[in-house]
């Protein structure tokens, strides 16, 4: 049954059915309603989680990592500015491989302030060990959620993960939702199972030091365990394609591309513009497709290097930008596709806040196709 | 993660510390107060070094480390886990005065405004030891360290007094604060299981001098440690709710027995006096005997 609701509400409808044990979190612009909505559901009985209101965001996933280390399924949430606050705590909790799962509603980084959505947040923690996921609506943003725990929380994998949706365009939208019942989660997702935890009955002792003989050993662990939570996202997603009948085998997903002379590339909400896009353009005759990737970590580079080979021009859509090195997106892109003879351009584009409609789309898919890219999109040039 | 070898120390022998370590015995006597039912936190500092270079570990109990500045916040997650959990390890943190006075501030403040049931010992020995001597919080007015040296601009070393900690915790409605000393090593004991046996958040600071750091011969630990007190420069009190309720009383030495033997006041006697800060540092001396009330006077004897 569809429920017509905000999509901060239906993440955390979702988030109680996956039974968290304890949550810690901060109020950041646009995550709240996310927690608001958790704290109301343990105030009414509804949610029987400890709920530690926390000082800032560092102590909120500090707090998790202690949790987890115990032996209890977490959850947070934040965004932007909360996000760069938890950066150390970031590295540290995916070296020790607790599997946390935290919800990212996307926004920019100042200066200067601004509280509007791109991806600038999640995709520069993307060297910090964490899954990351990326919802192109509601729907996958909820549903996300439950894989994102059974993959961190799979014995080989063992490591946290963000499940990403764009701030504002998906967080404070009103978006039909299929909700899973209580049954249905719990049938998905068992109780949480620590493969360790800190036990006086078993003392064990967790964030050692390493010298030299035995870092790189750890960092070569976990680097493996990401690229191992491919499979374990594809089976996730194949299992729960199964009972609920939306399918999350794929790491991404093409829409439109079997014949295209051009695909766009992109990640998020951005993917439903340019969807709809692609089916103007495509009934003006012009073969373009999109690729959407969905676990930007761990990077699916062969997979997109196969869902690209018969392209000849490729877009990326990157709402983030490296400053002085391209869109983080794109760069990486271009790496998969060495060697493929497909010519790849880069589009700094919607970033805090900026919207993109379909024309913008259009427009980007004209640059690429001229062979210009590399570049900011739609820069006001009256204003620099 | 690392398994550990249970022997008759819970804090096992063999770990890295320098010799004459005063909070490696802090930990070894912290561990006889908690017994086996505890999980540790600890702050990144000398302690987590010299305990635990992967993959061999001192603690026989369950002991976790994250970061510098974010213990109270790992111990508030551990300890709300146990809660919903239903188990009855307590829950400890341990960090030193780096950690504790300066840079976990943030954290320690919101889990004891919050009243978690966790015990917090600062294991303090009055400056960034591990980095190598640089000035904290905690560091006494007077004291050289690498970051306060004396100068013809800073005569006297390090220009600051030491902050206030146990006060300050004690104003977020702690109804346990301490401080000890491994002078005394029963008395530290005793204040540890009274408060892992208070329900909230407990603080305990525990003076631990440090003979690399300060300067003095590594079998002069706990000498070190008793003139501090016997001089009234550190005093051993408890407070309850807020109120001290208990302060060791002492014969007070002049200070300058306890700086003359510490290479960090050494810029005080030579190359010329600095009868100015000497008087100075008495000053502190005689300021804790009025607050604390601890000297002896005729007839009365020592607690």
């Amino acid at each position: 049954m569809l429920e017509f609701m905000e999509g901060s509400h239906a993440v955390a409808e979702i988030v109680k059915r996956c039974r968290p044990q304890v949550i810690a979190a901060y109020p950041i612009t646009p995550q709240t309603h996310i927690v608001e909505d958790l704290a109301q559901m343990v105030a009414n009985c509804e949610l029987d989680a400890e709920y530690i209101t926390v000082e800032s965001e560092f102590s909120a996933l500090s707090a998790c990592l202690g949790a987890s280390a115990a032996g209890s399924r977490v959850y947070s949430a934040t965004t932007s500015q909360g996000l760069a606050l938890m950066f150390e705590v970031c590295f540290n909790v995916a070296g020790m491989r607790q599997p946390i799962v935290m919800t990212i509603a996307n926004r920019s980084l100042g200066a200067p302030l601004s509280i509007w959505n791109d991806q600038q947040d999640s995709i520069s923690l993307r060297d910090s060990g964490w899954l990351q996921f990326y919802a192109e609506d509601n729907q996958e943003a909820v549903d996300l959620h439950m894989i994102a725990y059974k993959v961190c929380e799979d014995h080989d994998i063992l490591l946290p993960a963000f499940v990403c949706f764009d701030g504002f365009i998906l967080s404070h939208t009103y978006e039909p939702v299929a909700l899973p019942g209580q049954e249905e989660v719990d049938a998905y997702l068992p109780a949480f199972t620590p493969y360790q935890r800190l036990d006086a009955e078993k003392p064990l002792s967790f964030g050692m030091y390493a010298t030299p003989e035995y870092y790189t050993e750890f960092r070569y662990e976990t680097d493996r365990a990401l690229y191992r939570a491919k499979e374990s996202f594809i089976k996730a997603g194949r299992e729960f394609g199964e009972q609920f009948g939306r399918d999350y085998s794929a790491l991404v997903e093409g829409y439109r591309l079997e014949d295209a002379d051009t695909a766009l590339v992109a990640m998020g909400s951005i993917c439903g513009t340019a969807k709809d896009a692609i089916d103007e353009m495509r009934d003006a005759g012009k073969k373009v497709g999109l690729l959407k990737i969905r676990t930007y970590r761990p990077f699916p580079g062969p997979e997109i290097a196969d869902a690209l080979s018969g392209v000849s021009t490729v877009a990326v859509l990157d709402k983030n930008i490296s400053l002085g090195g391209g869109g983080a997106v794109g760069t990486e892109v271009k790496a998969a596709l060495y060697g493929s003879g497909a010519a790849v351009y880069d589009y700094i584009i919607a970033l805090g806040g900026r919207d993109v409609r379909k024309r913008d789309v259009a427009a980007v898919v004209d640059l690429a196709e001229k062979g210009k890219g590399d570049m900011f999109y739609g820069l006001r040039t009256e204003v620099l | 993660m690392a398994e550990v070898e249970q022997g008759c120390e819970l804090f096992s022998a063999g770990h890295r510390a320098c010799g004459g370590c005063g909070p490696a015995l802090a930990a070894r006597l912290l561990l006889k107060a908690t017994g086996k039912n505890v999980i540790i936190a600890s702050a990144t500092g000398c302690m987590e070094v010299f305990s635990t270079p992967y993959p061999e570990t001192a603690w026989g109990v369950p002991w976790i480390h994250s970061l510098f500045e974010n213990v109270a916040a790992v111990a508030s997650g551990i300890e709300a886990s146990l809660k919903r959990q239903g188990r009855s390890e307590k829950v400890v943190c341990i960090g030193g005065d780096g950690a504790t006075f300066d840079i976990g501030v943030l954290c320690i403040s919101g889990a004891f405004e919050r009243g978690h049931d966790i015990t917090y010992i600062c294991y303090d020995n009055e400056a960034y030891m591990n980095t190598g001597i640089q000035r904290s919080g905690a560091t006494p007015y007077g004291a050289s360290t690498t970051t306060s040296p004396p100068g013809a601009c800073a005569p006297g070393g390090n220009p600051l007094p030491k902050k206030d900690m146990p006060a300050i915790l004690a104003a977020h409605g702690a109804p346990y604060v301490a401080t000890a000393s491994i002078a005394y090593p029963n008395d530290f004991v005793q204040k540890v299981e009274r408060a892992i046996n208070t329900p909230g958040p407990c603080y305990i600071q525990v003076h631990t001098p440090c003979c690399t750091g300060w300067g003095f011969e590594s079998g002069e630990t706990l000498a070190m440690a008793k003139l501090a007190i016997d001089t009234g420069l550190w005093v051993n009190y408890e407070m309850v709710d807020g109120k001290v309720v208990k302060a060791k009383k002492v014969r007070r030495k002049p200070v300058e027995e306890y700086l003359a033997k510490q290479k960090r006041f050494r810029h005080l006697f030579k190359p010329a006096r600095r009868d100015d800060v000497i008087a100075n540092i008495q000053a502190i001396a005689d300021a804790n005997a009025e607050r604390f009330g601890i000297d002896i006077k005729r007839k009365e004897s020592s607690e």
